[in-house]
């Protein structure tokens, strides 16, 4: 017993220390979860604290973009006086009408074209603002990007006075050296040189402060050592600055490829469509059937069927601005 | 003491008690509830007083609380109100409404056919249009209304018609008498249309696909008998008539100016107050503004009939309604209002206070002294409301069932064929491409 004693106390006493140690690691394990779940802790969290704070623009989006979205999905599938639903009924009916591939083609023509001029003057004024000396740099920044700031709907104006069918402007001064008149919105060619040409003037400032924001960040050394190598200015701007600029220009593009797409304003304030509809996009068309005209399930179909074009192309430009992330 | 009734005390308690019982409801200030109305900001200065003044006479005498907002068509606003009030079921309880829009919403429109029956046997029939526009499956569901209403006929340069055309257009529509315009036909209209042209003035219409340009080249149409859609529904495009009045049309329109086919509805406007042509067709309101910004074209201005077709004598007519919808809250109130407004007296000082411009559509009501004095010059507006009835009053896309003719008119189809052909495309393939827009509108 006296023998047995001792050693059955101790390990009674090892066995306490065990469940000790077990309770103490639970309570340890309990406090941890509990400092890990509790509300300081999880406000102490950088994620949820970035949640809570852009969580009312969440709201806001989920608002104004995404309940409108599934709203105009829903009216996109109702019969013309919003009674029954019709499915795919809309689409199939804007593909069998000419005058919707007309708008599409017109889409495509407006949107590629203006994006193209927008990038090719901004990045050939980003380079000439880049070289002018810093100090007098901010006020042709500035000056440059008024065209951008001024609310379109206002420009489109100017514009439109400057183009009016009859008494035009631009005709007024080309008279005096016995040039024209042209009919800039009367006629359908000129009509899209002009609802084009106001979309680059606003649009190309957006491209050339983004160029200019990314030719300012390639290292001053790369063309150093370009100009070592007997690089001249085209060996430069190929090899150097583009390479450099590629994320930039397919980010830019992407982004003014869809708001040019979606354009409204600008064509329908200067030529609302016309003449006989060959400057319609999708915006102007989308209001012309389903406010204008009434129908506005077609209405949202129109403006849907830019989502498709718009995901492809933004899959790809996203895509490849991946891969060569990857392999950087 | 304390329960003692007295002879005296007896007599009073019974007057008093008796006078409160005899007492009559004394209502307060806005006993009959509240309305809120739509009505059409006008573009002549001052003449929303006279509405606003007609209305708070009304909500005075029938003790209703009356909040008026008044809405313009720039960028489509009052088109967009209607619709916006339409998808939410609320809003106000009348809305002035455009030519189109009763029958957009002839499903959320309170029949008004007890106040127009009265209204009619009062003013006078209603002609064909406003009834083609105002009526669904037989019943009024709108009320037409004074304010906005016009006919777009021509108004000529008295000067230049005469001078280049050889048209005396007084002496064909004198003022305070009916018109001798036995002559003027399409074929004369044309002629004079060329003649302008060469003489530096031409006429001024648009190949646009806003109102003005559609208004006109629908006129022109039913003056052939053609429509592009009947009264049943059927597709007419590839029939006789719509060819003349295409043939026709695309004729007069090579002596409009060339950059016709951008014209908005301002441009017209602007071509007759700078004193480029010598006709346009148009409501008063160019005329309106010469008054103020060129009153050396004013005084040569005057707005007459249009020409006749082998089938009639047609001039665009554009109606506005005042609607109430059936979500409404106080409709009783509402269709009170809108009988105060179509009485005689009321359209007499509306019309005054646009200067003539606004037209009501009641047969009895088209022989104001504001049309007989208007001027300069003297008696300018006199033919303007029609008051011999000599043209039939019309709108583009008619008499296709108003869900298709609304489409006709506002894609501007008519003046597209024109456009089209004019251009050079061959009539077939004009009348093809037509035929197969509408096959479009047709859809439910």
């Amino acid at each position: 017993m006296a023998v047995g004693g001792p050693s059955k106390s101790h390990g009674i006493a090892k066995r306490r220390a065990m469940a000790d140690a077990v309770i103490g690691h639970v309570t340890d394990a309990g406090r941890a979860r509990r400092r890990r779940f509790g509300l300081r802790s999880a406000m102490r969290r950088k994620s949820m604290t970035a949640f809570l704070m852009t969580s009312p623009l969440i709201v806001l989006i989920a608002l104004l973009v995404v309940y409108p979205a599934v709203y105009s999905v829903n009216l996109a599938t109702l019969n013309r006086s919003m009674e029954h639903f019709v499915g795919f009924g809309n689409f199939l009916f804007l593909f069998n009408r000419e005058t919707f591939w007309m708008v599409v083609r017109q889409s495509c023509i407006f949107a590629l074209t203006a994006v193209l001029f927008k990038a090719i003057f901004g990045f050939v004024v980003a380079h000439f603002v880049h070289n002018i000396p810093a100090k007098g740099q901010r006020k042709w920044r500035g000056m440059l990007l008024v065209p951008w700031v001024i609310p379109p709907a206002m420009s489109c104006l100017a514009w439109l006075w400057l183009f009016d069918p009859s008494y035009s402007a631009f005709n007024w001064v080309f008279e005096k050296f016995g040039i024209g008149p042209i009919p800039w919105t009367g006629d359908a060619m000129w009509a899209r040189f002009s609802v084009i040409l106001v979309n680059v003037w606003i649009g190309a400032p957006f491209f050339m402060i983004m160029y200019l924001a990314a030719l300012k960040s390639v290292p001053e050394q790369l063309f150093e050592a370009a100009a070592v190598d007997g690089a001249n200015f085209w060996q430069r701007t190929w090899y150097v600055t583009l390479p450099m600029m590629r994320n930039i220009i397919a980010i830019t593009a992407l982004f003014s490829l869809i708001v040019t797409f979606a354009n409204f304003d600008i064509v329908r304030i200067l030529t609302a469509g016309g003449p006989i509809d060959l400057t319609h996009v999708f915006a102007t068309w989308a209001f012309r059937v389903g406010i204008e005209v009434g129908d506005i399930p077609l209405g949202a179909s129109v403006s849907l069927f830019m989502v498709p074009i718009l995901t492809v192309a933004a899959i790809l430009i996203l895509r490849d601005i991946n891969r060569r992330g990857n392999e950087a | 003491m304390r329960g003692k009734l007295t002879r005296r005390r007896f007599l009073a308690t019974t007057a008093a008690s008796t006078a409160l019982i005899a007492m009559p409801y004394v209502r307060g200030s806005h006993a009959a509830g509240r309305l809120s109305i739509v009505l059409w900001d006008h573009w002549v200065p001052g003449a929303n007083n006279t509405s606003k003044m007609l209305v708070e006479e009304w909500a005075a005498r029938e003790k209703v609380e009356v909040q008026i907002d008044y809405v313009n068509n720039q960028g489509n606003k009052l088109l967009l109100t209607t619709g916006a009030e339409a998808q939410a079921q609320s809003g106000h309880d009348v809305i002035a409404l455009a030519t189109w829009l009763p029958s957009d919403h002839a499903n959320q429109l309170e029949p008004v056919d007890d106040i127009m029956e009265p209204l009619i046997k009062q003013n006078g029939a209603l002609n064909a249009t406003v009834e083609y526009l105002g009526k669904s499956q037989g019943h009024w569901i709108a009320v037409p209304a004074t304010i906005g209403s016009q006919i777009k006929g021509p108004c000529s340069r008295i000067d230049l018609m005469k001078q280049y055309a050889g048209i005396d257009v007084q002496a064909m529509y004198p003022a305070g008498a009916p018109p001798k315009a036995e002559n003027w036909t399409l074929e004369a209209f044309l002629k004079a249309a060329e003649a302008c042209h060469k003489g530096g003035f031409p006429f001024g219409i648009g190949l646009g696909t806003t109102a003005d340009s559609v208004d006109t080249a629908g006129a022109i149409f039913h003056s052939f008998g053609a429509t592009l859609v009947d009264a049943k529904g059927n597709i007419t495009v590839k029939s006789d008539p719509v060819r003349q009045a295409l043939e026709y049309y695309t004729k007069l329109a090579k002596f409009f100016p060339p950059d016709a086919p951008a014209w908005d509805d301002a441009s017209n406007n602007k071509w007759l107050i700078s004193g480029r042509g010598a006709l346009i067709m148009n409501p008063p309101s160019a005329w309106a503004v010469a008054k103020r910004d060129a009153p050396q074209v004013a005084e040569q201005c005057w707005t007459h009939g249009m020409a006749a077709g082998p089938k009639g004598r047609f001039a665009p007519f554009i109606p506005y309604f005042w609607g109430i919808w059936s979500f409404g809250k106080n409709k009783e109130a509402a269709k009170s209002l809108l009988v105060h407004l179509s009485q005689p007296a009321a359209v007499e000082k509306l019309v005054a206070a646009s200067g003539g411009y606004d037209l009501p559509s009641f047969a009895n009501l088209t022989t104001f002294k504001t049309w007989a004095e208007e001027g300069p010059p003297k008696g300018t507006l006199y033919h303007y409301p029609n008051p011999y009835n000599h043209q039939i009053l019309s709108i583009a896309g008619a008499p296709a069932p108003p869900k298709i003719a609304v489409q006709i008119y506002i894609q501007g189809v008519m003046t597209k064929m024109t456009v089209r052909h004019l251009q050079g495309e061959p009539m077939e393939r004009t009348l093809a491409w037509a035929e197969n827009e509408v096959e479009g509108f047709l859809r439910t």
